[in-house]
C-alpha cells in the first residue's frame, strides 16, 4: 500500500528510507525531504499550543498529483513519513494511523536495543520486515 | 504554431466590461471634445462603472449581423465557439452608441441643427443594421442649463429633437461644458451603464430563446456555445453570480459531448476556457476553496483525455498550461488580499505545470525524433487562409469537420508530422525553467526551504539539459550546502554528479576537483567502480592531464570540453587551488591534537596530526603543514617529500607520503614554546595538505582549526553516544573515532620549586599591627635570581576593605592611611639552592571582617629544554584568610555615690562613672594605661589617674575602674551633656617590645543633668556601737534663690533611740545651709535601718521625700558592745 516509508532523525537527516519500486528511489528521497517543510511548520505551530497534549499523527502533509504524503512525529521529534499512491483511494485515515503506530512501536523496540546507537541509520531486519509488509500488502 | 499556442486568448483573461462607442467627438482638433474624452478615460478607478469606451467615427461600420436563423432543423454546427466571438462583443459590437452633438437650446438656427443631428443618428442606426445596440444623443452645450421645468424652450425643443431622431426621452442627454465636467461625465456614465445593462439583458434573452429549437442529438455543440455566450453576456452585464452559474452549466455540457480523437483538442480547449472562467470568478467571489475544488475536478476529468497518441505532447502542454493559469489566478488573488498557506499556495500549481512541461519535453523527444532528412511538409497544412482558425481548438487542415473519422487519412498524417516538427523547435527547457522559477518564488514566500531547494535542483538539471552549464552549476552549488548540512547524502551525491558533469564540460578545474573530492568522500553514496573512475580522473587532473569524459554526456559537448581541457593543460600558471575543507565532506579526513590542554614552558609542546583516506585507491601527497596563530612555530610542523622519520606508524612500501584507504596515519610534531608565550594560547589556525606538485597542478586542502569537515562534527557526537567496543588494533594503529581534535593548548609557566610558608597568630585585632611572617625557601637546583615578594590584601575584594587595610614592613611605627593595602615587588635578591629567607610584614586592619591576603613570590631561573637554554619566570602564590575581631568591649555607666544605678545626674552633686573592659581577644591583652578625657561640662571630684595600668586580661576576663565626677548645672533647655572620652592604650601580651601600643578611644555616653531645689546630706560615722552615742549631722542646702520653708519630721524606729528635734519647721535662706544635729543611740547590733528623716517642701511639691531620701543613708552597721580594744578605736575615730 505504501510506496515509500521513511524515518527521519530529529536533526532532519534520514535514518531509514525504503521505496518501491527502486527506480524511483531518488524521487521519493526528494518527496520525503520536501515534506519536512510541512512537518517543521506543523511542529512549530503545535509547540505554541499545548505541548503535552500533542497529537503525534500529523495527517496528510500535502497532496501531489500522484502521491499522498503522511507524517507522524514522536515526542523526541523523530519523524515518520509515509508516501502513498494517490490512486489508492481505498486507504483510510485509520489505516494510515495504524501503520504509523506499528512503525512507532517497532522504532521503540530498536531504541531499546542496547547495541543500537541513537542517531545511526536503522539496520534492524525486524523493522525492515515490518516496513516491507506495509509496502507489499496491496501492491 | 507559435509556442504561445497554448496560451489563453487575451479576451478570455480580461475582465469583460460593457462596450460603449462614442461618436461625433473630434478628439484631435477640438479641445472641448478632447477634454470630454479625457474625462471619460482618465482615472478609471474601481468606483466608476465598468465600461470600456471607444471613440469611433459616426459612420463606423460595425460587424454585420448575420441573418437570424428561424429554424435549426437542418443546421449542423461546425464547432463550439468561434475564435472571434469574444473579441467581437468586447471590442467591436457596442452595447450603446452615443452621438455627441454641439447644440444649445437657444441655437438661432435650430431647425437646421436639429435635422443635422437627426441625420447623424440615422447614419449610426444604419451602420448598426439589425444589432440591438441602443443609441443615445448627448448635446454639448456652452451654457449651464436651468433647473428642469423652468426653461420652457428647452423642454419644448428637447421633445422636438427626440421626435426627430426617433429617440426616447431617456436617451437624450445634455452635457454643459462648464467647470464641473467630471461630475457631469460621471452622471452620464451611470446613465450609459443602465442602457448597456438593458442591452445585455436582451442579448441574454435572445440567446436563450434559441434553446427551444435545439435537439440533443445534432446540436450538442450549440448547447455549450449558447451556455457560454449567456455566461459571457452576464459577465458583460457585471452579473457575476449568474455568469458563474452559466459557466458551470457550460462546463458540465462540454464533458457531455461525444469525445473522440478528432475533436478531443477542441473539447479540452473549451473545457480549459470555461474552467478558467469559473476559477477566476470563484476567486473574485472570494471563494478560493470552490476554485480549487473546480480545478481539481477539471484536472481529474481531463487528465486521461490524451487524444491522439502521436500528439501526446500536446496533452502535456495543455495540462501544463492549465496548472500555470491556475497558479497565475491564485497568485493574482493573493495580491488582492487572499491569504495562502504553506500547503496550499500557487507554488504547487507552478510546480505541477513544470512537471507537465517536463513530460511534454520527454514525449516530444520520444515522438518527434524524426530523421534530420524529414522535411517540413509543403504546402504547410498548419497555415489557414485567414491566418487564424474559425473555431477554438480545431485542426487547421480539417476545420469545421465534426465526424468521428478524419476526412482524409493522408492529410491527417501530414498534419501530425507538421505538428511534431513544429514541436521540435520549441525551447522546452526555457518553459520548464520559467515555471520552476515561478514555483521557487512562491515556495520561498510560504516557508518551504526544502521544496525550494528541490526545485532549484530541477532548475539546475534543466539548465544542464539546456547546455547552460554555468547557470546549472551556480544553482546546484547554491543548494548543495543545504543538502550537506541536513545530511541527505543520497540527494547530495546525485547533485554532485550533475555538478561534476557541468564542471567537466566547462573544464572548470577547481570545481572539478572539489566535486571529485566530495564524491570520493565517505558521505558519497557513489558506487565503488564510479569512485575508482573519479579518483583516476582526479589523479590525471593533478598531473596536469585531461580527465576522461563523464558518462552520459552529450557527445558534442564532450568534444568542446576536451578542447577546453587541452587548452587548460597547455596554459601555465594559476595551477594552485586552495579548497576549504570545512565546507565539504572530502575523501581525506584530518584531526590534529595537542597531547595536552596545556604545556609547561620547560617541556616541548607535542602535536599529532592524524590523516585518513576514504577513496578506493591509495594516493600520495606532497606536503603536510600546520599553521599556528604564532607563525614562528609553523616551521617545526611540516612534512615534505624529504621527510624521514621513525615516528610514522607502519612504514609501508609507498612511504610516508602515501595514504592507504581506511588506515589512519599519525604524524608527530614537537617544538619548544617561546618564553614570551607563557600565559598565551597556541592555536592551530589551519592544517594544509598539498596534493600534486608545483610542476603539475597543486591542490591545497585546507582544514581550518584542528581539522574536521562538514560532517565530522555530527560523527564525533555519534561516536560519543555509541557504546560499541573499539575494535582491537595492533599497538601501532589508531582507532580513528577515538581521536578527538584538540586545536589549542596553553603555554604555562614552569612549576616553581620553592616553598612559601606563613606564620602568624590569627585572628587579627582591630587597629593592631598584626605580624605576618613570610618564610621563603628555595628548592631549585640552581640559583633563583631576582626573587621578589608581593604581599598584601588580595586585589578584587570589597573597596571598603582596601581602605581599611594597610601593610608595611616597618613594625615599629603605627601605620596610617598613607600605607597601601598591597606591597608590590619587595626585592629579596637571589636565593641559592636551599637558602631560606624570612620576612615579617605588618598589617593593620581598621575594621572587623574577613580579608584574603595574597603572598606572591616570583623569580627567574635558567633551564635547558631539548638542548636549548631558556630563561623561565616562575612564581608561587599563597593566599590566607585572616579574620579581624575587636579586642575588647567597653561599657560605661553612671551610678550614684551609693552605687545605685542612675538614669540622670543632679547638678553639682557628685556621682560615679563606672567603666568595664571585657576582653574578647583569644590572646592575652596588656592594658598599658587608660585615661579619662573629660568634656568641659564635667569636672573630676578627685584624682583621675588610671587604676588599670599594666593589667593583663585573658579571654573573657574583664577590668573595671570608676571615676567620681561632678557636673555643673546644665544650661537651660539642654538636658543631655557630653561626658568625654575614655582612652585605652593596649597591646598584645605576646607582641615584641618594639611593636607600638594601640590607643583605642571610646566615646562615653551622654548624661541627663537635672537641678534640685534642696540638697540634703548626712554626716555620720561609718559604723555605730550598741548603747553608745552616735552623732549625726543632717545638712540641708538651699540651692534656689528663694527662701525655703522646710518641714522635717523624724520617724522613730525600734533600733534606735535618739535625741534632737523630732519635728521642726524652719526656713532656709537662699544659697545657705542649715545643719540639724542628732544623737542616735543604737539599741541593736547588725545592719540596722536608721530613723527616717522626712522632709517636705511646701513650695516644691514635686520634690518628694522619696527623692531627697536617696541622698541619705538608710542603714548603718551597728557593732555589738565589744572589748576594750574596740573602745580605743572609737575614741580614735
Amino acid at each position: 500500500m505504501a510506496v515509500c516509508v521513511s524515518v527521519i532523525a530529529k536533526q532532519n537527516y534520514p535514518l531509514y528510507i525504503k521505496t518501491v519500486p527502486m527506480e524511483k528511489q531518488l524521487k521519493f528521497h526528494y518527496t520525503v525531504h520536501t515534506s519536512l517543510d510541512v512537518v517543521e511548520e506543523k511542529i512549530s505551530a503545535v509547540g505554541k499550543a499545548l505541548v503535552d497534549q500533542r497529537e503525534l499523527y500529523l495527517g496528510l502533509l500535502y497532496p501531489t498529483e500522484d502521491y499522498k504524503v503522511y507524517g507522524y512525529v514522536t515526542n523526541t521529534k523523530v519523524k515518520f513519513i509515509i508516501v502513498v499512491d494517490s490512486s489508492n483511494i481505498a486507504l483510510r485515515d485509520n489505516e494510515i494511523r495504524s501503520m504509523f503506530r506499528k512503525l512507532h512501536n517497532s522504532y521503540t523496540d530498536i531504541m531499546c536495543n542496547p547495541f543500537y546507537t541513537p542517531g545511526e541509520p536503522i539496520q534492524s531486519t525486524v523493522f525492515d520486515n515490518l516496513v516491507s509488509g506495509m509496502m507489499v500488502q496491496v501492491c | 504554431m507559435s509556442s504561445t499556442q497554448w496560451d489563453f486568448p487575451l479576451e478570455l483573461c480580461c475582465r469583460p466590461m460593457a462596450f460603449v462607442a462614442l461618436t461625433g467627438l473630434d478628439v484631435i482638433y477640438n479641445a472641448v471634445h478632447r477634454a470630454i474624452w479625457d474625462a471619460f478615460c482618465a482615472n478609471r478607478r474601481a468606483d466608476r462603472v465598468p465600461i470600456s469606451f471607444k471613440v469611433l467615427p459616426g459612420d463606423h461600420e460595425y460587424p454585420k449581423c448575420r441573418q437570424k436563423r428561424m429554424s435549426y432543423e437542418w443546421y449542423i454546427p461546425k464547432g463550439i465557439l468561434k475564435t472571434g466571438w469574444m473579441n467581437k462583443h468586447l471590442n467591436l459590437v457596442p452595447a450603446l452608441v452615443v452621438v455627441f452633438y454641439e447644440l444649445d437650446w437657444d441655437e438661432p438656427q435650430w431647425k437646421e441643427k436639429q435635422s443635422e443631428c437627426a441625420t447623424r443618428v440615422e447614419i449610426v442606426r444604419q451602420s448598426l443594421q439589425g444589432r440591438n445596440a441602443k443609441v443615445a444623443v448627448v448635446l454639448i452645450q456652452k451654457k449651464t442649463p436651468l433647473p428642469p421645468g423652468e426653461d420652457l424652450i428647452a423642454s419644448e425643443r428637447a421633445a422636438a429633437l427626440c421626435n426627430a431622431c426617433d429617440l426616447s426621452g431617456k436617451s437624450l442627454f445634455v452635457l454643459p461644458h462648464t467647470d464641473h465636467l467630471v461630475g457631469y461625465i460621471i452622471r452620464l456614465e451611470n446613465a450609459f451603464y443602465e442602457h448597456t445593462q438593458t442591452y445585455y439583458y436582451t442579448e441574454i434573452r435572445r440567446v436563450k430563446s434559441h434553446k427551444e429549437f435545439l435537439n440533443k442529438t445534432t446540436h450538442q455543440l450549440l448547447f455549450v456555445r449558447h451556455q457560454f455566450k449567456t455566461a459571457f453576456f452576464s459577465e458583460l452585464k457585471q452579473d457575476t453570480q449568474n455568469a458563474l452559474k452559466n459557466y458551470r452549466t457550460a462546463y458540465n455540457l462540454v464533458h457531455e459531448l461525444r469525445a473522440h480523437e478528432t475533436n478531443m483538442l477542441e473539447i479540452k480547449t473549451m473545457a480549459g476556457f470555461i474552467n478558467y472562467k469559473i476559477c477566476r470568478l470563484c476567486f473574485q467571489h472570494n471563494a478560493p476553496l470552490d476554485a480549487i475544488a473546480q480545478f481539481r475536478k477539471h484536472v481529474d476529468l481531463c487528465k486521461k483525455k490524451i487524444g491522439s497518441a502521436e500528439l501526446a505532447f500536446e496533452h502535456a502542454a495543455w495540462m501544463s498550461k492549465q496548472f500555470q493559469a491556475f497558479g497565475d489566478l491564485f497568485d493574482e488573488a493573493i495580491k488582492l488580499g487572499l491569504t495562502a498557506i504553506q500547503t496550499q499556495n500557487p507554488g504547487f500549481y507552478y510546480q505541477q505545470a513544470a512537471y507537465y512541461a517536463q513530460e511534454r519535453k520527454q514525449l516530444a523527444n520520444h515522438l518527434c525524433n524524426h530523421d534530420t532528412s524529414t522535411t517540413y511538409p509543403s504546402p504547410d497544412l498548419l497555415e489557414t487562409p485567414a491566418g487564424v482558425l474559425d473555431f477554438f481548438g480545431q485542426r487547421p487542415w480539417r476545420q469545421s469537420h465534426q465526424s468521428i473519422e478524419p476526412p482524409d487519412p493522408e492529410k491527417e498524417k501530414v498534419g501530425i508530422l507538421a505538428l511534431q516538427l513544429k514541436e521540435r523547435e520549441v525551447d522546452h527547457s526555457e518553459l520548464i525553467i520559467t515555471l520552476l522559477s515561478n514555483a521557487v518564488a512562491q515556495f520561498k514566500r510560504y516557508k518551504c526551504p526544502r521544496m525550494k531547494s528541490h526545485l532549484m535542483v530541477q532548475m539546475g538539471e534543466e539548465y544542464y539539459n539546456a547546455k547552460d552549464y554555468s547557470k546549472a552549476l551556480k544553482l546546484l552549488d547554491y543548494v548543495m550546502f543545504d543538502y550537506r548540512s541536513e545530511r541527505w547524502w543520497k540527494l547530495l551525491t546525485s547533485i554532485l554528479n550533475t555538478a561534476l558533469k557541468c564542471a567537466y564540460l566547462m573544464a572548470q578545474v577547481k570545481d572539478y576537483i572539489t566535486y571529485s573530492l566530495e564524491l570520493l568522500g565517505r558521505s558519497s553514496t557513489q558506487k565503488e567502480e564510479q569512485k575508482s573512475r573519479i579518483e583516476k580522473n582526479l589523479l590525471k587532473v593533478l598531473m596536469n592531464e585531461s580527465p576522461d569524459p563523464e558518462p552520459e554526456c552529450d557527445s558534442k559537448a564532450v568534444k568542446t570540453a576536451q578542447k577546453l581541457w587541452a587548452d587548460r593543460v597547455s596554459l601555465a600558471g594559476s595551477n594552485v587551488f586552495t579548497i576549504e575543507m570545512q565546507d565539504y565532506v572530502p575523501f581525506v579526513e584530518c584531526k590534529a591534537r595537542f597531547l595536552a590542554p596545556s604545556f609547561h614552558v620547560d617541556v616541548p609542546v607535542q602535536l599529532h596530526v592524524y590523516l585518513k583516506a576514504d577513496c578506493p585507491h591509495p594516493f600520495r601527497f606532497s606536503k603536510l603543514c600546520v599553521s599556528f596563530n604564532n607563525q614562528e612555530y609553523n616551521q617545526y610542523c611540516v612534512v615534505e617529500e624529504t621527510y624521514q622519520s621513525s615516528d610514522i606508524l607502519e612504514a609501508s612500501a609507498q612511504g610516508t607520503m602515501c595514504l592507504v584507504p581506511g588506515k589512519t596515519r599519525k604524524y608527530v610534531f614537537k617544538f619548544v614554546a617561546r618564553t614570551e608565550d607563557v600565559g598565551k594560547k597556541v592555536e592551530i589556525t589551519s592544517v594544509d595538505l598539498v596534493l600534486g606538485s608545483d610542476t603539475g597542478r597543486c591542490v591545497v586542502l585546507n582544514w581550518r582549526g584542528g581539522g574536521g569537515d562538514a560532517a565530522s562534527c555530527q560523527e564525533a557526537l555519534q561516536a560519543t553516544r555509541s557504546f560499541r567496543r573499539r575494535p582491537k588494533l595492533p599497538d601501532n594503529e589508531v582507532d580513528w573515532e577515538s581521536v578527538t581534535i584538540q586545536a589549542s593548548t596553553m603555554v604555562i609557566s614552569r612549576v616553581p620549586k620553592i616553598s612559601v610558608r606563613l606564620r602568624h597568630e590569627p585572628p587579627a585585632l582591630t587597629n593592631e599591627m598584626y605580624c605576618l611572617v613570610v618564610n621563603v625557601q628555595s628548592q631549585e637546583p640552581t640559583t633563583a635570581k631576582d626573587v621578589k615578594l608581593t604581599a598584601g590584601l588580595k586585589p578584587g575584594q570589597d573597596a571598603n576593605l582596601t581602605q581599611t587595610t594597610h601593610v608595611t614592613l616597618n613594625g615599629t611605627e603605627m601605620c596610617d592611611d598613607s600605607h597601601p593595602a598591597l606591597l608590590p615587588d619587595i626585592p629579596i635578591g637571589d636565593l641559592q639552592p636551599g637558602e631560606k629567607v624570612e620576612k615579617p610584614l605588618f598589617v593593620r586592619c581598621g575594621q572587623v571582617g574577613t580579608r584574603i591576603f595574597l603572598v606572591h613570590v616570583s623569580y627567574v631561573i635558567t633551564t635547558v629544554v631539548e638542548g636549548k637554554e631558556i630563561v623561565c619566570k616562575c612564581h608561587k602564590d599563597e593566599t590566607i584568610t585572616i579574620e579581624t575581631v575587636v579586642p575588647f568591649d567597653v561599657a560605661a555607666k553612671f551610678v550614684s555615690a551609693k552605687f545605685e544605678h542612675m538614669d540622670r545626674v543632679f547638678a553639682d552633686i557628685p556621682f560615679l562613672l563606672m567603666v568595664d573592659i571585657l576582653s574578647a581577644s583569644p590572646w592575652g591583652l596588656t592594658i598599658v594605661t587608660s585615661k579619662m578625657q573629660l568634656a568641659p561640662s564635667m569636672a573630676s571630684v578627685d584624682q583621675t589617674e588610671s587604676q588599670l595600668d599594666q593589667v593583663i586580661l585573658q579571654t573573657g576576663e574583664s577590668a573595671s575602674e570608676c571615676f567620681c565626677l561632678q557636673c555643673p548645672p546644665a544650661p537651660n533647655g539642654q538636658s543631655g551633656v557630653a561626658s568625654g572620652h575614655y582612652i585605652i592604650s593596649w597591646k598584645r601580651s605576646s607582641a615584641v617590645q618594639s611593636v607600638p601600643v594601640v590607643s583605642t578611644v571610646v566615646t562615653l555616653p551622654h548624661v541627663i543633668v537635672d537641678s534640685i531645689p534642696l540638697y540634703v546630706h548626712a554626716d555620720l560615722p561609718s559604723f555605730g556601737r550598741v548603747r553608745e552615742s552616735l552623732p549625726v549631722k543632717y545638712c540641708l542646702q538651699n540651692r534656689t534663690k528663694l527662701v525655703q520653708d522646710v518641714e522635717i519630721f523624724v520617724e522613730p524606729n525600734e533600733s534606735f533611740m535618739f535625741s534632737g528635734l523630732k519635728q521642726i519647721r524652719l526656713r532656709i535662706l537662699p544659697d545657705t545651709e542649715q545643719d540639724l544635729l542628732y544623737n542616735f543611740y543604737p539599741l541593736m547590733a547588725g545592719y540596722q535601718q536608721l530613723p527616717g528623716l522626712n522632709i517636705s517642701l511646701p513650695r516644691f511639691p514635686e520634690v518628694t521625700n522619696q527623692l531627697l531620701r536617696r541622698f541619705l543613708p538608710t542603714h548603718i552597721f551597728v557593732k555589738p558592745q565589744g572589748r576594750q580594744a574596740d573602745e580605743v578605736i572609737v575614741v580614735a575615730a
